[in-house]
């Protein structure tokens, strides 16, 4: 254990905002990441669902050859 | 999955059907694992680690800040890796592989940036300075974001993933450029902390924390990926019954609205 308390350890040796701003955002980033790629898989779901209501489920097989029917814009993309 | 063919080999995993469960079933166990190892590599870090002779508590930035500027090469790698491989083979799953890695390797890319900066500022005295090892790195995040506008811009997905695969494979040339940079040329940042053939010039729990953060940022990356790839896969493969399948199931784990 380096730390002889609870302020040392925050303080980081007077590099705090160097070592905690590091760290930070890599973990901010991180879970951004996460949010955004588990929200994209629940709009996709959605959004091809009700694309596959909208042309119905048997034009829904085999459309991309004939240039198929547009899927709606991804609300987000990660 | 419903696919009565019982191949041993692993090459039917390049099937998407065959991979979407597969991905599904291992995704949560590498997340698992990052969390864990992320747990003990802070904990070693942090805490366990010493305060580095002449740099004092600032040097604790390379617990993040080299694990993630390995993971933007590896990544990088990667996808050229799948790239090839799809322009070879004409596997579909090889593209989407490759797409699936960059949002994640442009975001370790840009974190060993920004660490870099702060690490930067105390030791060196300044956030950016041109020298090569940093503004190679610098150009890598640029073919990442590259690859990202290009792989998005162009509706074909065929001819998105060729145009992709292009430019991860020219753009991988860099990562060797980024890797020995510290050797050939004078660079103010410093030499490899690892190397294979020398012995380690840091502490062993610094050593130790140091790695248990790159297993981790791979865990992380893996699940993620993962992850990204099975709603890229559902998206693509929309026009096949066994996605048609996997909707319905959903549906019905929603309570039959959606």
């Amino acid at each position: 254990m380096q730390w002889e308390s609870w302020s040392a350890f925050w303080n980081m040796g007077g590099a705090a905002y160097f070592v905690w701003g590091s760290y930070g955002l890599t973990f901010a980033l991180m879970a951004l990441e996460l949010v955004l790629v588990l929200r994209r898989r629940k709009d996709t779901v959605t959004r091809l669902l009700r694309w596959r209501r909208a042309v119905g489920k048997d034009s829904a097989r085999g459309s991309a050859k004939e240039g198929g029917t547009p899927v709606p814009a991804m609300e987000s993309e990660t | 999955m419903n696919a009565p063919e019982r191949s041993r080999s692993l090459f039917r995993f390049a099937a998407p059907h065959n991979f979407y469960p597969l991905a599904g079933r291992l995704a949560p166990w590498f997340a698992a694992a990052a969390l864990v190892l992320t747990l003990a590599g802070l904990w070693l870090g942090l805490f366990v680690a010493p305060t580095d002779a002449t740099q004092g508590e600032v040097y604790r930035v390379i617990f993040i800040h080299v694990p993630a500027a390995w993971m933007s090469m590896f990544v990088y790698l990667m996808m050229a890796f799948w790239s090839g491989v799809g322009l070879v083979m004409n596997t579909r799953l090889s593209f989407i592989m490759s797409q699936a890695l960059a949002p994640t390797g442009a975001m370790f890319c840009f974190v060993a940036l920004w660490t870099g900066a702060l690490w930067g500022k105390p030791t060196w005295g300044a956030y950016w300075v041109w020298d090569a090892r940093l503004t190679s790195q610098l150009l890598l995040l640029f073919l990442y974001f590259g690859f990202i506008a290009l792989t998005r811009a162009i509706e074909d997905p065929r001819r998105a993933d060729r145009a992709g695969a292009i430019i991860a494979l020219v753009g991988a040339v860099n990562v060797p450029i980024i890797y020995f940079s510290v050797q050939w040329w004078n660079t103010l940042h410093q030499g490899a902390s690892v190397s294979v053939t020398k012995a380690p010039s840091m502490a062993t729990t610094m050593l130790v924390g140091m790695l248990v953060m790159a297993i981790a940022a791979w865990m992380y990356t893996i699940a993620v990926v993962l992850w990204r790839a099975r709603s890229m896969i559902l998206e693509r493969e929309r026009h096949t019954e066994w996605v048609g399948a996997v909707l319905e199931r959903e549906m019905q784990a929603k309570g039959g609205r959606a």
